[in-house]
């Protein structure tokens, strides 16, 4: 059968997009199945877990719970759209730091640390605990975590360290 | 399994545990398989399913054996038989590989290898667990990359015109007496037509560049930029999602099903009867989860829809009591309790257990012309005549076709922790997939996936000693019950477990208890294996998930019911153990053991060995609004050889963080035959504001590699409670850990 549908429109990684899909979808699934934007990922359904972040109009929030009828017109942006190529700083800082294992909740702690990053320049462990608590990781990455944000706070203040991103021959 | 791959061999067998140690020649054969990008391999095989973007083979390759391939262009390819699923071994085998073929580490991609015996261990098994990986690849690795680097130096040694001792290799590049340099590229076709040598000499571990240090992970490029490819996000584009609704009781079953209403839902395509349940066919997983939800099943709940915990516990507490199996029994230890007066007596339950991977269960297939295609994150690729085979097998046998015309792409796993050991998964999507047109891609919700897992086993354990005059346990007696998960995997899946099994033991439920490391002249371990229908399977690390919480805890209550420091009553007990004594050192001397600790804190320590390696921690902990808290926990490991030192102190941090979650709050209630919870705000975990700090002190030894994907989990839990008790005089013996 087929439903009746309405284009819904919204930006998504800077560009203009439109899906003809039902309002009370949810954003998660449209991202990935409608746009194949696959870097946002399915943990819980819930809100629970924090794999599907994504900043919408620059806050953090789980695109599973939000159906895409009531963001009509706003701005996404996905890990495909952080760069392309890992040079944003939270990216390079996840790379410096080695933080992810499994890496499935990853892009989710990236967009979560990006949205936090933007509301405040230099975040306190508590600041990390507060807007960090949402993100599960089943591998315990929390310690790499909290030291990448850190560091990313460096890279953003302009530090100039992103020169040896991604050195590792350190550690012996 | 064909008598052409019986031929092919595999560089992988039969390697001791004294080889891994011995540097110098090997005799193993090397047998020539060509591996093509992306698809199946070409030489020695009989593979008909060259399906995906793969790279037609050419002369110009160079694959000397399953684990390599060199292109005249230059890139270096590793190919990992082995799943990565965090634990690092898409970066640690290419490391080892890497060692002996001489290549710089930026020149070094990998890719994951197609289902096949080459990549198998145990009689062509293709399984990741067990904490096995490096421990397995450790010489024939090395041996594959110190081929391919020999016949590349005789490549070279041609070229030049120079004996070939003297060509000498660097960075990927072989270089003449006269310092004239060819790249591994341009040697590449003239290499690949010599023979693979049947002998190479490996490197003395002083002359390691590679191994030992921490080379950056593969991959991490793509986990930070959304790239990496998950089950859930692999095969074809056009496939259709399906959810199946299966029976809530465990060993249930479809009595009957109205199709027709859901039928007519937005996007729902076809309503599918199989073995599992019934599958809701739609065009995306919305559409899919809506449609399956609103199916009305009436369900044959079968005999299990009584049962609960309490029954549960009841049966092992009883089993444990009166009907156990003697594992272990040395001395007399009921001499001992006749004479030696009223026994020091513990009793300590433990929970089902759910393994929670971030990425629910999910898999792709396409069944079209008798071929089999299956796109999935598993930890079983492949196994021949044992327990039904791996991801390929049971996939060709509910699909209808060949194994040998069924094709297995492993993609990056989204955690493993022994699920994506299991086939349940694969065999649900493969028969649907046998019959419907078009490529399928089932997903689970996180409640699917949290209600019908294969459980870490509920367990019940009596303990019982007598103390010496010095202190010091005269006779130790632990009755322990639980299914057992290898009764479950019989006729077994490694050869080991089954010889184990016929002689009455079973190392996934008494391994850790039946051979405690303690000094005590008189211990018996009883075991009683108990039949309930709930589904128990592997999770990380194992038995020791239990007997390593009940031996380290029990251990703790004699050392304070002795009045002794709890370090040095363990240390005193471990005389014969130089490796447990070598990590509980050095916790000890990493925290400073027995310096004043914060007002209002107390610490614990716990040691257990398991898969090869040793792991000692100590656990620092709180009481605030009676909850515990652990603000740090310092953990010393053995592993043996050390192949890359951050990823070792990645998993022991990783181990941690998965033992306290199951300690703080995992537990999966049975009521009605049923698993309670669905979601994570039932079944909570650890997270960024309760996570520890935390510190790994390498303790490396020449034992060869251990394993470190599991090792760090067993003693937190006891850490722990064991630091509560310290604080509070209270001994947790039930977990999760309920404060009084």
């Amino acid at each position: 059968m087929i439903e009746a549908t309405a284009m819904v429109r919204f930006i998504v990684n800077g560009e203009a997009r439109e899906a003809d899909v039902p309002d009370h979808h949810p954003l998660l699934w449209v991202l990935r199945e409608t746009f194949g934007l696959k870097g946002t990922k399915f943990g819980c359904g819930g809100g629970y877990c924090g794999a599907c972040t994504v900043l919408i109009d620059g806050q953090p929030f789980r695109s599973c719970r939000i159906p895409v009828g009531q963001i009509e017109d706003a701005d996404i942006t996905t890990i495909e759209g952080l760069s392309s190529d890992g040079t944003h700083p939270v990216q390079l800082a996840w790379v410096e730091e080695q933080v992810p294992q499994c890496g499935y909740c990853q892009s989710g702690q990236i967009m979560a640390a990006t949205g936090l990053l933007t509301e405040k320049a230099n975040p306190t462990d508590a600041d990390i605990d507060n807007a960090m608590a949402g993100n599960v990781c089943r591998c315990g990455t929390y310690s790499a975590i909290r030291r990448a944000i850190h560091l990313a706070a460096e890279f953003q203040a302009g530090a100039g360290a992103t020169d040896d991103a991604g050195a590792g021959g350190e550690d012996r | 399994m064909s008598a052409r791959q019986e031929e092919s061999g595999t560089p992988t067998s039969g390697s001791s545990s004294d080889e891994k140690e011995k540097k110098g020649v090997s005799r193993r054969t090397f047998v020539k398989i060509g591996v093509v990008a992306g698809a199946g391999l070409t030489l020695g095989v009989t593979y008909k399913v060259m399906s995906g973007p793969g790279v037609p083979p050419t002369d110009a390759t160079f694959a000397p054996n399953a684990f390599l391939r060199i292109d005249t262009d230059g890139p270096i390819t590793i190919v990992v038989g082995q799943s990565e699923m965090g634990q690092g071994v898409a970066t640690a085998l290419p490391q080892l590989v890497a060692e002996e073929l001489d290549v710089a580490w930026e020149q070094v991609s990998f890719e994951f290898a197609p289902a096949h015996p080459a990549y198998g261990a145990a009689r062509g098994t293709q399984v990741t667990g067990g904490s096995t990986s490096v421990v397995q690849s450790w010489q024939p690795l090395r041996e594959a990359g110190a081929a391919a680097r020999l016949m590349l130096r005789q490549a070279a040694a041609q070229h030049f015109g120079v004996p070939v001792e003297e060509i000498q290799t660097a960075n990927g590049t072989a270089i003449a007496p006269d310092g004239s340099i060819l790249t591994y590229g341009a040697l590449a076709s003239a290499a690949a037509l010599l023979e693979v040598p049947k002998e190479v000499t490996l490197k003395d571990s002083a002359d390691f560049r590679l191994i030992g240090t921490s080379a950056p992970r593969l991959d991490i490029p793509m986990k930070v930029t959304g790239q990496a490819v998950f089950g859930i996000d692999a095969g074809p584009t056009d496939a259709r999602i399906a959810m199946v609704a299966r029976c809530p009781v465990f060993g249930g079953s479809v009595r009957s099903f109205d199709p027709t209403e859901v039928l007519a839902m937005p996007g729902v395509d076809e309503v599918v009867q199989i073995a599992s349940g019934v599958a809701v066919v739609a065009d995306g997983y919305w559409n899919a989860k809506a449609a399956r939800d609103a199916l009305i099943v009436e369900w044959d709940e079968g005999p299990a829809s009584s049962l609960d915990d309490a029954a549960i516990f009841a049966h092992l507490e009883t089993e444990a009591l009166e009907n156990g199996r003697t594992v272990r029994d040395d001395g007399d230890a009921d001499a001992v309790f006749a004479e030696g007066g009223e026994p020091i007596r513990a009793s300590y339950k433990l929970p089902y257990l759910a393994h929670a991977t971030m990425e629910p269960m999910n898999c792709t297939v396409w069944v079209r012309d008798g071929i089999c295609t299956v796109w999935v994150g598993t930890q079983f690729q492949n196994a021949l005549g044992i327990v039904g085979g791996g991801a390929r097998q049971v996939a060709a046998k509910a699909a209808g076709v060949d194994a040998d015309d069924t094709e297995v792409h492993t993609t990056f796993l989204g955690g493993g922790f022994g699920r994506r050991a299991e086939r349940d998964f694969v065999q649900e999507a493969a028969e649907l997939a046998g019959k419907i047109e078009g490529p399928v891609k089932v997903i689970w919700s996180r409640e699917d996936d949290m209600q019908h897992d294969f459980y870490r086993p509920a367990s019940y354990h009596d303990f019982a000693a007598v103390l010496g005059s010095d202190g010091k346990p005269e006779a130790w007696e632990h009755r322990m019950a639980s299914q057992s998960i290898l009764e479950r995997m019989v006729p077994g899946w490694a050869p080991g477990f089954v010889a184990n099994f016929a002689g009455k033991r079973d190392p996934t439920s008494t391994e850790g208890a039946s051979n405690h490391p303690y000094h005590v002249p008189n211990t018996r371990v009883r075991y009683a294996k108990v039949d309930l229908p709930i589904p128990v399977g592997f999770w990380r690390s194992v038995g020791h998930t239990h007997t390593g919480f009940v031996v380290e805890s029990f251990i703790d209550e004699l050392a304070h019911l002795a009045g002794e420091d709890p370090y040095e009553y363990r240390r005193d007990l471990l005389g014969e153990h130089p490796r447990h004594l070598r990590v509980l050192n050095a916790v000890t001397e990493a925290c400073d053991w027995g310096s004043p600790v914060p007002e209002g804190r107390a610490r614990g320590i716990a040691v257990v060995a398991s898969f090869g390696s040793y792991v000692a921690e100590v656990a620092e902990v709180s009481v605030e609004a009676d909850r515990p808290r652990v603000h740090k926990v310092w953990c010393a490991v053995d592993c043996g050889i050390v192949v890359n030192p951050r990823i070792v102190r990645a998993q022991m941090e990783s181990g941690i963080i998965y033992g306290l979650t199951s300690a703080l709050y995992g537990e999966i209630n049975i009521q009605g035959g049923r698993a309670i919870q669905g979601n994570f705000h039932e079944y909570e975990m650890v997270r960024m504001n309760d996570a520890p700090e935390m510190e790994v002190i390498l303790t490396p030894s020449g034992d060869g590699p251990g394993g470190v994907g599991e090792p760090g989990v067993p003693p937190i839990a006891p850490a722990v409670t064991n630091a509560l008790f310290a604080l509070t005089g209270q001994r947790i013996r039930d977990m999760p850990i309920r404060l009084a």
